[in-house]
């Protein structure tokens, strides 16, 4: 692989940087930045990654007020250049928040943090982030989170799924998208959607944390090599 | 001129409020039978320095839409006041 930049951005609470950098950094020759949140400079990246965490403490709503940070508005138009812009977790919050990406994530129906390994199925494998899966894959992502339940207007669930948009569904082992295996009460089990361009993903579990089999799966590997291939144009 | 902003945030009537029914049920646990349903939202005073009320209630529309609320999720309403 060529060279590949690739931003993470670092918001005050912010804590799944330092392992995204980790998986990152095992690609041979991409190179992960760390952004400072209140800096404008995007320092080259080729692609931009938000991060798992609790960005300014979640206080407003999750994702709200890191969507008005500096870096934040250099990010937006790095996406709206149709630059590749990956939100993981609270990163999917922030992108939900900035209007990057449609809906909302509200707290889940259960009311408990829900930190555990989930399994979501690929329904969109013609993504630049999801092309290294086949159609229906089943992958094992953990989850940790108490705000993942996706909602949006029937309209914009009816414009998603029409666009294909929708990209990962929680679902059980076997690819059954039941109630069961929608352990937040997401909206049509949505765990992971894009922008109608596809350059921006979004999604709730954590494939920085599946990215070597010592962390009990690896399934999160392709997500990063897809995205990083499509970088290169290799 | 000062103006306060009283900025009432609440989950949109088709959106289950967890936390409320938390808060149900934890009162139903302590006998209050009677209350049928709780509905939690955000309560926000934010002053307000502009020249003029319909200024003041410019601003304060503009910072609910663009922050205060997610117009996906939640309604505002607000009450505007002259601070002596």
């Amino acid at each position: 692989m060529a060279d590949v930049t690739v931003g993470i951005v670092v918001f005050p609470g912010s804590n799944c940087d330092h392992d995204t950098e980790y998986a990152v950094a095992s690609f041979p020759g991409v190179r992960p930045v760390m952004l400072w949140h209140n800096d404008h400079d995007l320092k080259g990246s080729d692609a931009i990654i938000l991060p798992g965490g609790f960005s300014y403490g979640d206080y407003l709503r999750c994702g709200s007020i890191a969507r008005f940070s500096p870096l934040m508005r250099e990010v937006i138009d790095f996406a709206g250049k149709g630059r590749p812009v990956l939100g993981i977790c609270n990163g999917f919050q922030v992108l939900v928040e900035s209007g990057l990406l449609e809906g909302a994530l509200m707290r889940n129906t259960g009311k408990k943090f829900i930190c555990r390994q989930s399994t979501i199925k690929v329904v969109n494998n013609s993504t630049i982030f999801t092309d290294g899966y086949r159609q229906d894959e089943v992958l094992r992502l953990p989850v940790a989170h108490g705000e993942g339940n996706y909602i949006a207007s029937v309209e914009t669930i009816e414009s998603l799924e029409a666009n294909n948009q929708v990209v990962f569904r929680y679902s059980d082992e076997e690819g059954v998208e039941s109630v069961e295996a929608n352990f937040n009460g997401s909206l049509g089990n949505i765990a992971g959607i894009t922008n109608r361009q596809g350059n921006v993903l979004g999604l709730m579990p954590h494939p920085e944390r599946a990215s070597e089999q010592l962390l009990g799966s690896e399934d999160g590997r392709r997500l990063f090599e897809s995205l990083f291939r499509h970088v290169t144009g290799s | 001129m000062a103006y306060k902003a009283k900025i009432k945030v609440t989950l949109r009537p088709s959106i289950l409020d967890v936390q409320g029914k938390a808060a149900q049920h934890a009162l139903a646990n302590l006998g209050y039978s009677s209350v049928e349903s709780v509905r939690i939202g955000k309560y926000m005073e934010v002053t307000i320095e502009e020249s003029s009320a319909a200024e003041a209630e410019r601003v304060c529309i503009e910072i609910s839409q663009k922050l205060l609320s997610n117009p996906v999720m939640e309604d505002f309403t607000f009450e505007l006041e002259p601070v002596n």
